[in-house]
């Protein structure tokens, strides 16, 4: 959009600098995710920095790659199932559409138990917050990863909720997708976390 | 011009009497008028923490304070200073002035303003409420591991690295606000580069914090895993590295330190064409010098630590870096000097703080190139140069700057003038003031003082030049003190004036003084830098501005009317949700004490969870009654 000479004036100007609420709300939310991208910036540099800080307990030969692809290949899926609620929101299929809410909220529920099953794994065999900076941070990381997950799947469980109650009327749908582009951004931060932490240290 | 035709659906109106329509606002006006208020209070408290130092310093081998008290002192009047004076005053002039200024009847999202504020105010009182619950933070604003992780004592620096981290969620929730706001809801045609110039520069300092405080976010996790969860992020012992901190913090430190300045830089570009009765010189230059600021701030963080070993390549890039930030600094200022060049000046109060803002700002912008240069810095690293230096450009920058825009823009917020004679004595003894306690402490820090220090021998020759600095530092309160007499007075019987008492240049100055709560009747459609002045005045033959006749207007001047206005509602959640924040960050302060801190962050997740769901489930504008 430009004002081409100083006094024309076209009536599309209205429409591009006027009051679109999707346009508005979008550009926050991407604001908001170019913010966390630094936040797990700073704690990846941080794992980086002291990836090889063993302290003479446990390191990488701990993690359990097979397992680890497959839970992040789940989280992957909950994507595509994401991806579809909102096709289905925007089709104002209400009822499809909080199916692929609740496969999606599943599906990050499974991460999360598994992220839960390989921290005990992990635990057993004497990798704990205190024993090196490489456990403080392998932990910090991907347990504010799995924080992240998890502050996801509620937001789903409140966009069922509100579907159920028949609260999430055209306006509310934009909720739909601000929530899967939230989505879609932890499953990115966790293919970087998931190559630089686990691939890289084999 | 006279705004004709008001606007008879205004859906519906919020009650503008009683604390609880306070308490419930979304209107960006009345938020700012918040923020300006809490940040004046904490400019009080903050001052009488510098009081009670100067006091202590002002001769040798004192002993009013004890080095406990003083570690205190010293750093809550950092805190203070940085997050709940400076940051706030920005915050209230961009709520109040941004909205207006782009033509735009609100911020892009009301409640999360309100939020914002109240997580603000929520958080500073917590910090603030550590005098009297454990002690508060002792290990200076900058907190470097592993004094604040290993040495300091319970609570303490855990008020610190909660208190920050909460001060950082409000910051990214307004940062955002401002830009989503800015980049989508300007008034038809104003395009980017027809913005103020104010407004340009808050897209910069909210692209700075948004990108900056995730950082500090981690590392204050990291120091508070620390402390409390036996994590060794700090802990050399354990392989663990200390400088880590100083990177983390210092990669949020610098971009942080424009964050302070570039609004006060902003408000005089405002300012200084309105009394030079001329267009900003090279409006572009400013704008892309600010830009470019906000570039390279993110580039030069280790300059804060060329003591700290790093090696002679990295002190030399670092340096060099720092020495390019200063040619867009410079470029700004040759700009507002040449915005005076020429001009029909009028010194009044805020002309007095714009070019006094320039004047000191030269000062420290020099001394801090001094510290560009590796070897001199190394002599005057934790030295009183180095508190001259900043003192130079936060207080003779930024708050001159901002009191510029406070006696500019007092006008638009209460329609009423502040006093002229009571701003000049304000200024002059301010002015006076500053330059006596903070002008010494250059020579003070070359002959070898070091800062954060609560007492010095005798037989250095420091007593007289600290004197001077305590004399200066009284001076300087006496003046806020006749600052806030002039508010008072003036909001109660100050002389009423018109929609634009300055004859001024940008949109804000067309709507009323005090605007209604939707700003504009009717939308204005631009089609210049410096909008408003076009609509007044017009050029004739030999390039002289001449006043236009009345409702002069070639073509449509506001966008035509489509239904009514819609503002939002007022709203309790978010301040129910900043309450659940910081109850949670309380818990977590006193996470060491076991049961009190999980009992408290319990009701904290709780009440927070009550705000956010009643928030998410709220209609944005409640049906007319």
């Amino acid at each position: 959009m430009s004002v081409t000479s100083e006094h024309v004036f076209e009536e599309a100007d209205f429409e591009a600098t006027g009051d679109p609420v999707h346009r508005t709300r979008k550009t926050a939310m991407w604001i908001f995710l170019g913010s966390e991208a630094f936040f797990f910036g700073a704690m990846i540099s941080t794992f980086l920095l002291y990836r090889n800080s063993t302290n003479g307990g446990p390191g990488a030969e701990l993690f359990n790659i097979p397992f680890t692809s497959a839970s992040s290949f789940i989280l992957l899926m909950s994507s595509v199932t994401m991806v579809l609620a909102d096709n289905s929101f925007r089709k104002r299929d209400q009822r499809q559409g909080r199916i692929w809410l609740i496969g999606t909220a599943a599906l990050g529920l499974t991460f999360l138990a598994g992220q839960i099953f390989e921290f005990t794994e992990f635990y057993e065999h004497g990798l704990t917050l205190e024993t090196s900076p490489f456990g403080s941070s392998f932990y910090m990381l991907t347990g504010f990863h799995g924080a992240h997950v998890a502050g996801g799947v509620l937001m789903l469980s409140l966009l069922i909720a509100f579907s159920m109650r028949g609260k999430l009327s055209p306006d509310h749908g934009m909720n739909v997708e601000l929530t899967a582009l939230y989505w879609h951004f932890v499953d990115i931060v966790w293919i970087v976390i998931f190559t630089v932490v686990y691939l890289l240290q084999i | 011009m006279a705004i004709t035709a008001p606007v008879e659906d205004l859906g519906y109106t919020p009650s503008t009497k009683g604390v609880w329509s306070w308490l419930t606002t979304v209107d960006h006006k009345r938020i700012g008028l918040m923020y300006g208020v809490s940040a004046l209070v904490f400019f009080v408290v903050g001052g009488l923490e510098a009081l009670m130092i100067r006091t202590q310093l002002a001769s040798a081998d004192s002993t009013i304070l004890t080095a406990d008290a003083y570690n205190q002192l010293f750093t809550m009047h950092g805190i203070t200073m940085v997050f709940a004076v400076i940051m706030p005053v920005a915050a209230a002039f961009q709520n109040y002035m941004i909205p207006l200024q782009i033509g735009a009847r609100d911020v892009a999202f009301p409640r999360l303003n309100a939020f914002s504020f109240w997580l603000f105010l929520f958080a500073v009182i917590m910090l603030s409420s550590s005098f009297f619950l454990g002690g508060s933070p002792d290990g200076a604003w900058v907190g470097y591991a592993n004094l604040s992780t290993e040495v300091t004592e319970f609570v303490r620096m855990d008020y610190y690295a909660i208190g920050v981290q909460l001060l950082g969620i409000a910051s990214i929730g307004s940062s955002a606000n401002f830009i989503a706001t800015i980049f989508t809801m300007r008034a038809p045609g104003m395009t980017m580069m027809k913005m103020p110039v104010f407004t340009w520069m808050t897209v910069v300092t909210s692209f700075l914090l948004i990108l900056s405080l995730p950082v500090i976010a981690v590392g204050l996790w990291q120091m508070f895993f620390d402390r409390n969860f036996g994590t060794v992020f700090y802990e050399a012992q354990a392989a663990g590295d200390p400088l880590l901190w100083q990177h983390l913090f210092w990669i949020f430190g610098h971009p942080e330190v424009y964050v302070l300045i570039l609004p006060a830089m902003g408000i005089v570009s405002e300012t200084l064409p309105v009394f030079s009765r001329k267009p900003l010189f090279g409006y572009q230059f400013v704008v892309f010098s600010g830009i470019a600021i906000g570039f390279l701030g993110f580039g030069v963080w280790a300059h804060h630590m060329f003591t700290a070993g790093m090696g002679p390549v990295a002190e030399a890039g670092f340096g060099l870096a720092t020495m390019l930030i200063a040619v867009p600094t410079g470029v700004k200022i040759f700009n507002w000097i040449g915005t005076m060049w020429g001009g029909k000046l009028t010194l009044n109060t805020p002309m007095l703080f714009s070019i006094g803002f320039i004047a000191m700002f030269i000062i420290g912008g020099l001394s801090g190139v001094t510290h560009a240069a590796v070897p001199a810095d190394t002599q005057q690293h934790d030295s009183y140069y180095v508190v001259a230096h900043f003192h130079y450009v936060l207080f003779g920058g930024s708050v001159f700057g901002f009191m510029a825009g406070a006696y500019y823009w007092f006008p638009k917020w209460t329609g009423k003038i502040l006093s002229e004679t009571l701003g000049k004595w304000h200024f002059w003894l301010m002015f006076i003031g500053f330059n006596l306690t903070f002008g010494p402490m250059h020579i003070l820090g070359l002959n070898g003082m070091p800062r954060r220090t609560y007492r010095y021998p005798e037989g250095f020759g420091w007593e007289f030049w600290n004197g001077m600095a305590t004399i200066g530092a009284f001076t300087i309160a006496f003046s806020i003190l006749l600052f806030i007499i002039n508010i008072v007075k003036s909001t109660r019987s100050g002389t009423e004036v018109g929609p634009d008492p300055w004859d001024a240049r940008t949109l804000e100055w067309m709507a009323a003084s005090p605007p209604a709560i939707h700003n504009f009747d009717q939308v204005p459609i631009v089609r210049h830098l410096d909008e408003w002045w076009h609509r007044k005045y017009g050029v004739d033959e030999e390039g002289r501005a001449v006043p236009l006749p009345e409702g002069y207007s070639e073509e449509p001047a506001f966008v035509p009317e489509t239904g009514g206005i819609h503002m939002p509602s007022p709203s309790y959640y978010p301040m129910i949700a900043a309450a659940g924040l910081v109850a949670m960050g309380a818990g977590l302060v006193f996470w060491s004490s076991g049961f009190l801190g999980v009992g408290i962050l319990v009701v904290g997740v709780a009440i927070a969870f009550w705000g956010l769901v009643g928030w998410a489930a709220e209609p944005i504008t409640r049906e007319a009654h």
